[in-house]
């Protein structure tokens, strides 16, 4: 039961048990689209963070105030509402990496996962609940994103966090857009093969 | 009596067209191959006047405050045609405004553009092939990888996006330009087109239920999963962005409808032949799924330098 859970256990989940981009693979184009550095995968994640967290918390404190038949527009205009707010904090205050983002800050609100933690928890669960899953699943998020942004910046430009790691760049194939799709395949081909490692030691134990 | 009419009446034509010449300057206006403008003079001009590159001011239609400074101008042996050089290329999507002074009474201002016919094809080649909004802008990952299992599946997902692109494009950009842009409600953008492309898939399927019971059979069930999907949502976005007009948004919908509907169709090609080969277990589904597309993705990087307008 998820009520019985503490919110470590809420966070924790959504990081690693559930990861939105590792394990549910929601959520995948800004994964393969914008996570060439490491930065602009914390601040895509950052964001929908935010938006996550204050999503879940607004869709939970008027849960019962939702009439079941118009949840899904009252979602959809919820998230629409908090995604402008970030949008527009980032355009003032952050211009240049707003301007690298480019159009997927504002489509953080057709992100299937925020709209599914609605959905699933928090038109369900208490204030408190619902807050520790949104900041668990986003955090998952920005974890995702940022594991990407390290293995393709350091594999294309040879820096983590713009500081110079290996002092040349190794292949600058990494921060093409295509090679997107190659890293994150092989990422989860690899999570795949941890997971099925570890249950065949477990069995042969 | 008649026929001093008639005379009269082409005499005056004549004049007036004669008029109209002799206020046009310039007669014919192109870009040239290079970063070059070619202007053609209704009448001989003089020689010094026309090579002084400070007769002339260029910029372009919606930046007047940045002018492009020509670097040369060369004037024709005939007299009447002008090549004006630029040092830079010149972005051809924008009207170029050219003003010359000097060689006619006040200045002569002409405006230079591509074909119109041809710059809408450009659009939508490149929202088709070149800016694919799957392979290059990664949009709609989740639905492309989704329902690309089957042909069959693959065909009608598109052609189902594809329509409610181009409605919801549509009315999106009629909302843009006659509410949000006259009342300054721009930063209302998000919820007003999220609101616009749910309205227009719930209409579609309103309509198709009513309208075509067989052709909703077939189709229906994808109307679903296009609500809030990012590449419907990401059309008007980058229509209000780009300022575009109501047939190049028709274009640009429709160009990106067509890529969707173009990569689902690989994709489904490829993932039915997936199915018979041998596969390492931890590749299975997704993972295998990413490689494909990855290499589709590098194929069509080979689209990056087409230009054909």
């Amino acid at each position: 039961m998820a009520n019985t859970k503490s919110s470590m256990q809420l966070i924790s989940r959504g990081i690693l048990s559930e990861n939105p981009i590792f394990k549910l693979a929601l959520s995948m184009c800004p994964a393969v689209g914008i996570s060439t550095t490491v930065m602009n995968g914390f601040l895509l994640g950052v964001a929908v963070l935010f938006v996550q967290v204050f999503s879940s918390v607004t869709i939970s404190i008027f849960k019962n105030m939702i009439h079941p038949r118009i949840r899904i527009p009252t979602y959809t205009l919820t998230i629409a509402t908090w995604v402008t707010v970030i949008d527009l904090v980032l355009a003032a205050y952050m211009p240049g990496a707003y301007s690298q983002m480019g159009i997927f800050v504002k489509l953080i609100v057709a992100f299937a996962i925020i709209t599914m933690r609605l959905e699933m928890f928090a038109c369900k669960e208490s204030v408190k609940d619902s807050f520790s899953d949104a900041i668990g699943m986003g955090l998952g998020f920005m974890v995702g994103m940022m594991v990407i942004g390290v293995v393709r910046e350091l594999l294309g430009l040879g820096t983590i966090l713009g500081y110079d790691i290996l002092g040349f760049r190794p292949l600058l194939f990494f921060i093409l857009p295509c090679a997107g799709f190659f890293v994150v395949g092989l990422m989860m081909a690899f999570f795949n093969w941890l997971e099925m490692e570890y249950k065949r030691r477990k069995r042969v134990s | 009596m008649t026929k001093l009419i008639f005379k009269m009446l082409l005499a005056t034509l004549l004049l007036f067209s004669s008029q109209a010449w002799a206020g046009q300057l310039i007669v014919e206006q192109s870009f040239g191959d290079g970063p070059e403008i070619l202007l053609k003079f209704a009448h001989p001009v003089d020689k010094a006047t026309a090579e002084n590159i400070a007769s002339y001011t260029v910029y372009e239609e919606n930046d007047p405050d940045i002018r492009i400074k020509p670097s040369d101008a060369v004037l024709a042996t005939d007299g009447v045609t002008l090549d004006l050089k630029f040092a830079e290329n010149l972005n051809r999507a924008q009207t170029h405004v050219v003003e010359v002074r000097g060689l006619s009474s006040e200045p002569a201002v002409t405006n230079v553009s591509k074909s119109y016919l041809g710059y809408l094809l450009s659009i939508l080649i490149s929202a088709l092939l070149v800016n694919n909004f799957v392979f290059t802008k990664y949009l709609g990952l989740c639905v492309f990888f989704g329902t690309s299992k089957r042909k069959s599946t693959a065909k009608g997902m598109g052609v189902v996006f594809t329509i409610v692109m181009v409605l919801s494009a549509c009315m999106s950009w009629f909302f843009y330009q006659f509410f949000l842009i006259p009342f300054d409600l721009n930063f209302l953008q998000i919820v007003v087109f999220i609101g616009l492309v749910s309205l227009t898939v719930q209409a579609v399927d309103t309509i198709l239920r009513k309208v075509n019971p067989i052709l909703f059979n077939s189709f229906g069930v994808y109307l679903v999963l296009v609500i809030a999907n990012c590449v419907v949502i990401a059309v008007p976005l980058i229509l209000a962005n780009n300022n575009y007009n109501i047939l190049e948004t028709i274009m640009l919908s429709l160009g990106a409808g067509g890529g969707f509907l173009l990569a689902l169709y690989l994709m489904s090609s490829v993932n039915e032949r997936l199915e018979l080969a041998k596969i390492p277990p931890s590749f299975k589904g997704l993972p295998i799924a990413f490689i494909v597309a990855g290499q589709f993705a590098m194929a069509f990087l080979g689209f990056s330098g087409l230009k054909i307008f």
